[in-house]
């Protein structure tokens, strides 16, 4: 469980654009990453690169070194496949399976991937899923209703629910949030907060209360310039980012000059 | 719009637009005041349009009592609506309700038109058809019979056989390259796919009965008859609009949930199965269901490859068999003595025809509506 992730020179492109230039950072496990930054700078790019979803886009590829605990994830024999029953995602919007009920969807991970369980420990795996994400409390009474049936911030921990049950050792969230509402956003916060007690956790956010709040080290992406790729220009502590940033950029992002 | 309009009660500061102007800044010249243009305006009494229509309803039977055709009369009826309506409006309500009134007119019209065929043709059918659907007509089949009474038993089955093999071919064919087209196609090979199901869309009936029968002749010898000979040849006109249904219905699919089921690190085959499949399913079924209502009223290709015969011949590997189709046209085109008993059942059969289509029709509603993926349980 929780492993550290060290990402060496990556250069991603889509086709022949490159869009994100030059990444390296090393992700602690149990802790919280945040990473920031205008739009369209490569962070959702940079996260999907980490779980090896980024090549499902036709011609998509990648240049440089990703490893888990020193395991290159883009080594030549690696399968993508493996790769992501160890590091989960949540996307933006919650996409929960719209043909399945909320116990379902809780199990999709296992039953999809044709893992036989005994209906009792289905049964465990579940409520101990929703009781991580949160979630358990409000759904416990129906849970073969449909998972679409549920407002934004449930569907959105039913899709963290349905992450963690396959028992991902990295959790990718690429802005978890920003179609939730205050309350259901302070859900989450607090279920991050829980969460990092056994995952390692990387999230992209716009909210930059949000990274102060829950991450333990907050990377900033940025453009150089427009028509340039996008790149890491630094990342620290969240404590020191937040205050006394060493790059003239990032204090800039951060007080709301610019971006 | 070259300025905001001003409210002269409040004064222009009340606009925002205005807010960021300048002080010194001259607003430019008022074209439209807000005064000039009231919050209300005229409407016509509420009942006014069905008042409209029922008086040009009347007038139009008025001309029909007068000796002027059906026809006419509902022309002039209808255009009366639309002259009355338009310029009654336009006098009360001003020129975009009267606009909006003429064009909801026109399209009404125009969808009545498009109406009278199918209700005259319903009307025929049923008229004509009713004459001999008796028990009879459903238990019997022609063996033997010469004259009147007899009935299309052997052709309901032979259609029903003869389709469902088509079915039975389209369907896995039609769904698999629509899979592949959708899920994994791309470059060249997919290219030309698209453009192959786009020619098979446009191939007359006929050229596909001359195919399946060009085929088999040249393993059975000329002269060859079989049922499933006319199965193969539907399935040539069904598998493009299974391709094409399965094809749009797979399109809607949100890659969002594809995405999901990766990001459990599920491999693409199974999402296929077991996500994107689920997800389409009803859509699918209709456009399955659709396509098979399409072919199984087809009569060229199947007078081709499987003919008509009189008595039952269940077996579609083996000889002739008989279709509603083929058994409505020849009946027509062949009649014996008395006329009026073969031209009877020409139209039962085609009554039993639209019965058939319109069930699977009504099929095709309820499978979406029972595979559709509930939102509230
Ligand atoms: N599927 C794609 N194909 C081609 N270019 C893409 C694709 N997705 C994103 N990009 C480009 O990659 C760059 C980074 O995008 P993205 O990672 O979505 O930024 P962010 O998440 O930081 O807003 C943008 O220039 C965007 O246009
Ligand atoms: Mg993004």
């Amino acid at each position: 469980m929780a492993k550290r992730i060290e990402v060496k020179g990556l250069d991603i492109y889509y086709d022949k654009f490159l869009a994100v230039q030059g990444v390296s950072m090393t992700i602690e496990p149990r802790s919280v990453t945040a990473l920031i930054g205008p739009s369209g700078c490569g962070k959702s790019t940079f996260l999907r690169t980490l779980n090896r979803m980024h090549e499902l886009v036709p011609n998509a590829r990648v240049e440089g070194k990703v490893l888990m605990d020193n395991e290159d994830l883009y080594g030549a024999n690696v399968d993508p496949v493996n790769v992501r029953r160890h590091i989960g995602m949540v996307f933006q919007r919650p996409n929960p399976f719209p043909t399945m009920s909320i116990y379902d969807n809780v199990v999709a991970g296992v039953r999809l991937n044709s893992k036989r369980m005994k209906r009792a420990d289905l049964d465990a795996l579940v409520e101990r899923s929703l009781r991580s994400a949160n979630l358990w409390e409000e759904v416990k009474d129906r849970l073969n209703r449909p998972g679409s049936g549920l407002s934004g911030g449930q569907q959105q921990r039913l899709c963290i629910a349905r992450a963690i049950a396959v028992q991902p050792d990295v959790l990718l969230m690429d802005e978890p949030c920003s179609a939730l509402d205050p309350i259901s956003t302070q859900a989450i916060e607090d279920l991050m907060l829980e969460l990092k007690e056994q995952y390692t956790i990387v999230i992209v956010t716009h909210n930059m209360q949000q990274a102060a709040r829950v991450s333990d080290v907050t990377g900033f992406f940025n453009l150089r310039a427009v028509g340039e790729p996008g790149g890491l220009v630094e990342i620290d502590e969240t404590t020191k980012i937040f205050s006394t940033p060493s790059n003239q950029a990032t204090e800039d992002y951060i007080s709301g000059r610019f971006g | 719009m070259s300025t905001p309009p001003t409210n002269p009660a409040t004064g222009p500061a009340e606009s925002l637009d205005t807010d960021r102007l300048p002080a010194h800044e001259d607003p430019g010249p008022q074209t439209v005041t807000l005064a000039a243009v009231p919050l209300t305006r005229g409407s016509l009494p509420r009942h006014a349009a069905r008042l409209v229509l029922l008086g040009a309803v009347g007038l139009g039977a008025a001309l029909f009592a007068a000796g002027l055709g059906a026809t006419w009369g509902a022309v002039l009826a209808a255009v009366a609506y639309t002259v009355v309506i338009y310029l009654w409006s336009r006098s009360v309500e001003g020129t975009r309700r009267a606009f909006d009134r003429f064009v909801t007119a026109v399209v009404s019209s125009a969808f009545l038109v498009a109406l009278v065929p199918l209700a005259s043709v319903v009307w025929t059918v049923v008229d004509r058809g009713l004459a001999r659907f008796d028990t009879e007509f459903f238990s019997y089949s022609m063996r033997g019979v010469v004259g009147e009474g007899g009935g299309v038993n052997h052709a309901i089955f032979g259609t029903l056989i003869i389709t469902a093999l088509a079915a039975l071919i389209s369907v896995p064919v039609g769904m698999l390259t629509a899979i592949y087209l959708v899920e994994y196609g791309r470059g060249a090979l997919a290219r030309a796919i698209t453009f192959f199901v786009d020619v098979m869309t446009g191939i007359p009936s006929i050229v596909a009965g001359l195919f399946a029968y060009a085929l088999f002749e040249l393993f059975y010898g000329p002269g060859v008859r079989m049922g499933f000979m006319g199965s193969v040849a539907l399935s040539i006109l069904m598998i493009p609009i299974v391709v094409r249904s399965t094809e749009e219905m797979l399109k809607l699919v949100p890659n969002e949930l594809r995405e999901a089921s990766y990001a459990l690190a599920v491999p693409k085959w199974r999402t296929i199965v077991k996500v994107v499949l689920p997800t389409a399913i009803a859509g699918i079924a209709t456009g399955v269901t659709l396509a098979i209502a399409r072919v199984i009223g087809e009569t060229a290709p199947l007078l081709i490859t499987v003919g008509i015969t009189t008595s039952d011949n269940f077996d579609p590997f083996d000889g002739r068999m008989a279709t509603l189709s083929v058994f409505s046209f020849s009946q027509y085109a062949t009649p014996g003595i008395p006329r009026e008993a073969y031209f009877d059942r020409a139209w039962s059969a085609a009554l039993l025809l639209i019965l058939i289509v319109m069930v699977l029709n009504l099929g095709a509603r309820l499978i979406s509506r029972l595979f559709a993926p509930k939102t509230r349980g």
